[in-house]
């Protein structure tokens, strides 16, 4: 390899350390067991257009947060990644207009997510205890 | 402007998945602000406690299954993965083997012994905590090691024997020898502190299935072993996913767009499981309707749909040219027909809820970390 790329390939090395927000290397624990999980604004973001990185998530808070984001009117845009599958960490990135801010869409996304959960839990257990009372009559019968 | 609402037919329209011969139609979701001019779809919590709807098919405690109605893929798929990958269950994780004369060797004994699902007081497990294991590279404090509750421990011991009273031309050895089969029934569990209180009685940690083999022995061969349980999620090594499977379909549809009548009938009606398509005769003011196909077929069998929910959709109706353009399939987009296993550890039903309450726990501690963002 000629030195000139290498040294290049140094540079673009040390660039991308600077441009991420470096945290400290914490052993690989539990996801639900880690209290201590971190956002990182990943550099480049306005107060309207911002990428959040997760760490520790994967497709299935990303794709459903996507979806709560998605469904808030003032985002114009957003979408999640997961840059490198063998990378534990996912990139979500929104794009609201001048009405609220990126932070303020991605708050209202878990607000919502959660009030969804709420809905869910509330009427599956309506559903089962009716289905398991309506079996024991059947049984009964 | 009020924002424009779509007709109940046009929104029935959307919700309807196509499925052709060799392709798929109208597949990602549209209900965004900003798809369709001028309507909203923005997320209103009323309306979702309106529109969605759970209906029950079955419950039982090693198996449930149920539909979700009004939910988007996204969401249906997060409780999926989180069943399978993010509830925390009981798993032995550590073998300490101290006599193994079996030909089984150490690493694959202790391997299977992680494998077997165990069951005990639901109370009692989650009353558990982690167990925090101990970092590689020693900086910062140790953890505090194993624990009540963190920890449970089992034993397994068994030697063979030879059996004095087996018949003289025994085969089996089973009954040549003591213990010449080592089954998950043989590990026993060693409470200690408040264990005692949380697992006793029908509350022991013990194997789910008793009749597990777990090795084969001869006479003289021995084994000697203590487990150290401790809780996981499926995420980190499948041992501890709760789940056997856990996976949703989408509700078929089918919708005959013409009428199908006589033999033909009855051959559309093999092209789907049984009870999908059932056969009714053509009635007299059908038959007299103009334009409704049956003009003069009175009295004929035609095709009607029973029950679509238990098709496969295996399209096989549209290989045959007698059906063409007079079938539609499809698959309604935002009904789950949801089919949960469980391993044992948990009822299945709880573990949906268990499932909710994990993603919303999730959404609950990112949100505690934006306020660091918002500072």
């Amino acid at each position: 390899m000629p030195a000139s790329v290498h040294s290049q390939d140094a540079q673009e090395q040390e660039h991308d350390q600077s441009m991420m927000d470096v945290e400290p290397e914490n052993e690989p624990v539990n996801p639900i067991l880690l209290d201590e999980k971190r956002i990182v604004v990943l550099p480049g973001s306005s107060d309207t257009a911002a990428s959040f990185q997760f760490e520790g998530e994967g497709h299935t808070m990303g794709n459903a947060l996507r979806y709560a984001i998605m469904k808030n009117p003032a985002v114009e845009f957003c979408g999640y990644t997961i840059p490198h599958p063998s990378d534990p960490k996912m990139h979500v990135r929104i794009q609201t207009n001048d009405s609220t801010t990126a932070l303020e869409a991605l708050e209202k996304g878990f607000n919502d997510l959660m009030d969804l959960c709420d809905v869910v839990t509330e009427k599956f257990t309506a559903a089962r205890d009716q289905f398991n009372e309506e079996n024991a009559n059947k049984m009964e019968a | 402007m009020a924002p424009l609402v779509p007709s109940q037919e046009e929104l029935q329209r959307r919700r309807i998945i196509g499925i052709n011969a060799e392709t798929v139609t109208n597949i990602p979701s549209t209900d965004f602000p900003g798809h369709w001019p001028g309507e909203s779809h923005a997320w209103a919590l009323d309306q979702f406690k309106d529109n969605f709807k759970v209906e029950y098919h079955r419950n039982d405690p090693y198996e449930a299954s149920f539909s979700l109605i009004g939910l988007d893929a996204a969401v249906a798929n997060a409780f999926r993965r989180i069943l399978m990958a993010e509830i925390p269950t009981l798993a032995i994780e550590y073998v300490f083997i101290q006599n193994n004369t079996s030909v089984i060797q150490d690493e694959v004994l202790a391997s299977r012994l992680g494998l077997i699902p165990l069951k005990g007081s639901v109370e009692g497990i989650n009353w558990m905590h982690w167990f925090r294991k101990p970092s590689e590279d020693d900086d910062g404090p140790a953890p505090p090691g194993p624990s009540d509750f963190n920890t449970v421990v089992m034993h397994l011991v068994a030697e063979c024997t030879k059996n004095p009273a087996a018949a003289a031309d025994e085969t089996d050895p089973r009954k040549l020898y003591h213990n010449a089969h080592v089954y998950a029934k043989d590990i026993t569990f060693s409470p200690v502190g408040r264990q005692e209180q949380y697992f006793s009685g029908e509350g022991t940690i013990q194997p789910v299935n008793p009749d597990i083999l777990i090795a084969k022995m001869r006479p003289g061969q021995k084994i000697d072993l203590e487990m150290h349980c401790i809780k996981g999620i499926g995420a980190d090594h499948a041992k501890f996913s709760p789940v056997a499977t856990a996976s949703y379909r989408l509700m078929p549809d089918i919708k005959i767009e013409r009428p199908i009548i006589g033999n033909d009938a009855k051959k559309f009606a093999k092209c789907f499981p049984k009870g999908v398509i059932a056969l009714e005769p053509v009635t007299a003011e059908e038959a007299g309707r103009k334009g409704s196909g049956y003009e003069g077929h009175a009295g004929e069998q035609k095709a009607v749909v029973r029950d679509a929910f238990n098709d496969t959709v295996s399209r096989e109706c549209l290989r045959h040219e007698e059906f063409q353009g007079k079938v539609k399939l499809g698959r309604i987009r935002d009904h789950f027909i949801f089919n949960v296993e469980s391993t044992g550890q948990f009822e299945s039903d709880v573990l949906f809820l268990e499932a909710v309450k994990v993603l919303k726990l999730k959404c609950a501690r990112w949100k505690r970390g934006l306020t660091d963002l918002m500072a």
